[in-house]
């Protein structure tokens, strides 16, 4: 579901061009673009991240999206604050380097997780299927 | 000013002409249009949607296999990664792109802003998508690269030789037909996920290997095409958050969920929870820093779950798994030579419209490897594409041209309306479920391939698409068209390899280290390739 703001949108149609999905038309001229094809919209924000007005709002999850003015706090331009895209910030990717290593640390932990029930199971004679030692196998 | 809006078009919109005509707009076609442009070649990029967004690096953040330029730590790098290819990929192609990926990256240092890497450094390996794509975009564009977004490419053009001369296609925003004259055509139209939903693949359906097939190219691997990735049951994210998280079934049972060390483990017992009900996950036990953060490394993760008005590291919420086809597999288009050519003069593929076995082999090149294949394979190709235009000779460039698509476009038998949902939905069922695809056997390929063949028959048989519509049918076709191309490849490989396991034939046979060739269009042929992977001494 997408949402057009009519009082911020100047009809620039950057989000026509950006959308990868094709979702919208251009409207008539000097007129909103129009949302033309929603279901193709993948949720993957990019017209709110190339729209220079903060003018699109895109909810999450049809067909029962939570209303925008339902959430605690307005998500407009939230979308280009966080990517830094709005001047906010100098250095929007500073801790971009942490991906990595964030992603193996939570390997870590699901790995050990599975490891210590392992090891808890072999202590009541399960086998590592979980199933009891003595089980056939599958 | 980035935007080429429509009614700014100019009228010879409609004829085109460049020595290296790119179809695609993602990583690797940004890449090759870099490499190309570089040369001198006249460049034109037609992609389907918009190059800076389009395909699923845009939505990503990938790391790329990076090593530097030391002998014995390459070495050891590509003997490691040997280890897991199941003996299907080759140590020189290895050794090739990360060489290719160390020496290419920092090229985009006036276009991306780059950050540090934690102690002091410039972070390199990883760069986030939006960020990437859009300087992807400034090179191509410096280097004189003319970019057609919203151009979808419908079919190839052949010399009457069967060379690869051009493409013909759909402007779709100013709705009208378009044609391009081209030296050397480069496919890096991405793989396909049949869209499963899985974050950016929407148009990712295959569309390369089926316009590759129709004018004579090979497909490999394309059995390889087993991977999925788990996110909100409402919207496909990034993995990051998840890859410490517990599950939960409906009665708030936690579930014996193997860790992601054990990557087919982990995903035989989630497929095994799914058929009891729905699973959640809970994030409680994810890395301390990531709350922290993760919304300046991945915004898009965090906007999933808040505009649900959900806290994702304290409220359990529902998961599904995302089917990510050749995307995170391995086929696609075979590569016939050292440049990624196919076996169709004047026709090259790059990322994951090639198969990416050479590097990866038969398991998922991960996303480090596949990124360093989409770059790699995107200069090799630029590069040898513009050789090959260049090699054209004059009658060559000015030739006659024949239209080479089939299926969607010209149907074999009276046009008839197709259920082109049920269609997807077939392929869906047939190459995606996970009962089906991680669990295989000749009992339950054959009775998809049943499937996959009438729903081909169908769209072959009736299905034509006109104007704007072409587009649609045409992603249909290619979606049925590679499904029942991974099911063939699937039943005829009769052996368990990497991530392609069958029931009926649960172990590695040497027989079978050898890559398998598929193609066909009114019927589907599988070839095991004549000489077993070379095992090249480092």
């Amino acid at each position: 579901m997408i949402e057009i703001l009519a009082t911020r949108c100047t009809a620039c149609n950057t989000c026509v061009s950006a959308c990868p999905d094709h979702v919208f038309d251009v409207g008539s001229p000097g007129e909103l673009p129009l949302i033309a094809r929603p279901d193709q919209c993948q949720t993957c924000f990019l017209c709110e991240l190339y729209c220079p007005q903060d003018a699109i709002y895109v909810a999450v999850g049809d067909p029962d999206a939570i209303p925008r003015s339902a959430l605690d706090s307005d998500p407009v331009g939230r979308i280009r604050h966080d990517y830094g895209w709005d001047g906010g910030t100098d250095d929007p990717l500073r801790y971009f380097w942490k991906l990595g290593p964030l992603l193996r640390q939570g390997v870590e932990i699901s790995s050990a997780r599975y490891a210590l029930l392992l090891q808890a199971g072999k202590e009541n004679g399960l086998r590592e299927d979980g199933a009891p030692a003595d089980a056939q196998a599958p | 000013m980035i935007f080429e809006h429509p009614d700014r078009k100019t009228a010879d919109m409609d004829e085109i002409s460049a020595d290296v005509l790119i179809v695609g707009g993602g990583m690797a076609a940004g890449w090759a249009a870099v490499a190309a442009a570089k040369t001198g070649a006249a460049v034109v990029v037609a992609d389907k949607g918009f190059m800076g967004t389009s395909g699923v690096t845009a939505t990503a953040g990938p790391n790329h296999w990076w090593v530097p330029p030391d002998a014995g730590r390459r070495e050891a790098a590509v003997r490691k990664r040997l280890e897991t290819a199941f003996g299907l990929a080759d140590p020189t192609w290895m050794a090739r792109i990360i060489d290719i990926t160390w020496r290419s990256i920092p090229e985009l240092e006036p276009w991306y802003p780059f950050s540090g890497d934690g102690q002091g450094g410039v972070y390199r390996s990883g760069l986030r998508g939006p960020e990437y794509l859009r300087a992807l975009r400034h090179y191509a564009t410096s280097l004189g690269v003319r970019i057609l977004d919203h151009h979808p490419v419908l079919e190839l053009l052949a010399r009457p030789d069967g060379s690869i001369g051009g493409a013909a296609g759909h402007d779709r925003l100013a709705d009208r037909p378009w044609r391009a004259r081209a030296g050397a055509v480069i496919l890096a139209t991405g793989g396909c996920a049949f869209r499963s939903g899985l974050l950016g693949s929407y148009s990712n359906t295959g569309d390369g290997y089926l316009m590759g097939v129709e004018a004579g190219a090979e497909l490999s691997g394309m059995e390889f095409c087993i991977a999925y990735s788990i996110s909100p049951a409402w919207l496909s994210t990034r993995t990051l958050p998840y890859t410490g998280a517990r599950f939960f079934d409906a009665a708030g049972r936690q579930l014996d969920t193997p860790g992601w060390d054990r990557p087919r483990e982990y995903l035989c017992s989630l497929a095994a929870a799914f058929r009891s009900g729905p699973v959640y996950a809970d994030l409680h036990e994810a890395p301390r820093e990531l709350p922290g953060v993760i919304r300046e490394i991945q915004p898009a993760t965090v906007a999933a779950f808040e505009r649900r008005g959900l806290d994702m590291f304290r409220d359990r919420f529902e998961v599904k798994l995302f089917g990510e086809g050749t995307i995170r597999g391995t086929g696609g288009l075979r590569i016939a030579d050292a440049c990624c050519a196919t076996s169709v003069p004047g026709l090259f593929a790059a990322g994951d419209a090639a198969t990416r076995e050479h590097i990866a082999g038969a398991t998922s090149g991960g996303g480090a490897q596949n990124a360093a294949w989409a770059l790699s394979s995107g200069v090799l190709s630029g590069q040898a594409a513009s050789s090959a235009a260049a090699r054209r000779s004059h009658s060559d460039r000015q030739s006659r041209l024949l239209s080479m698509g089939g299926a969607g476009l010209h149907p074999t038998g009276a046009v008839r309306p197709v259920d082109r949902k049920a269609v997807v939905q077939t392929a869906q069922a047939e190459i995606l479920d996970p009962d089906k695809a991680l669990w295989r056997s000749e009992a339950k390929l054959s009775m998809s391939a049943k499937w996959l063949e009438d729903a081909w028959e169908d769209v072959c048989g009736s299905l034509r698409g006109e104007g704007l519509d072409a587009v649609a049918a045409r992603e249909t076709a290619a979606m049925a068209a590679t499904a029942r191309w991974c099911n063939a490849a699937a039943l005829a490989r009769k052996e368990s390899r990497g991530m392609h396991i069958r029931e009926d034939y649960p172990g590695q046979d040497t027989d079978w280290s050898r890559r398998l060739i598929t193609g066909g269009l009114e019927t589907v042929y599988t070839q095991r390739e004549e000489a077993p992977v070379s095992e090249l001494a480092l």
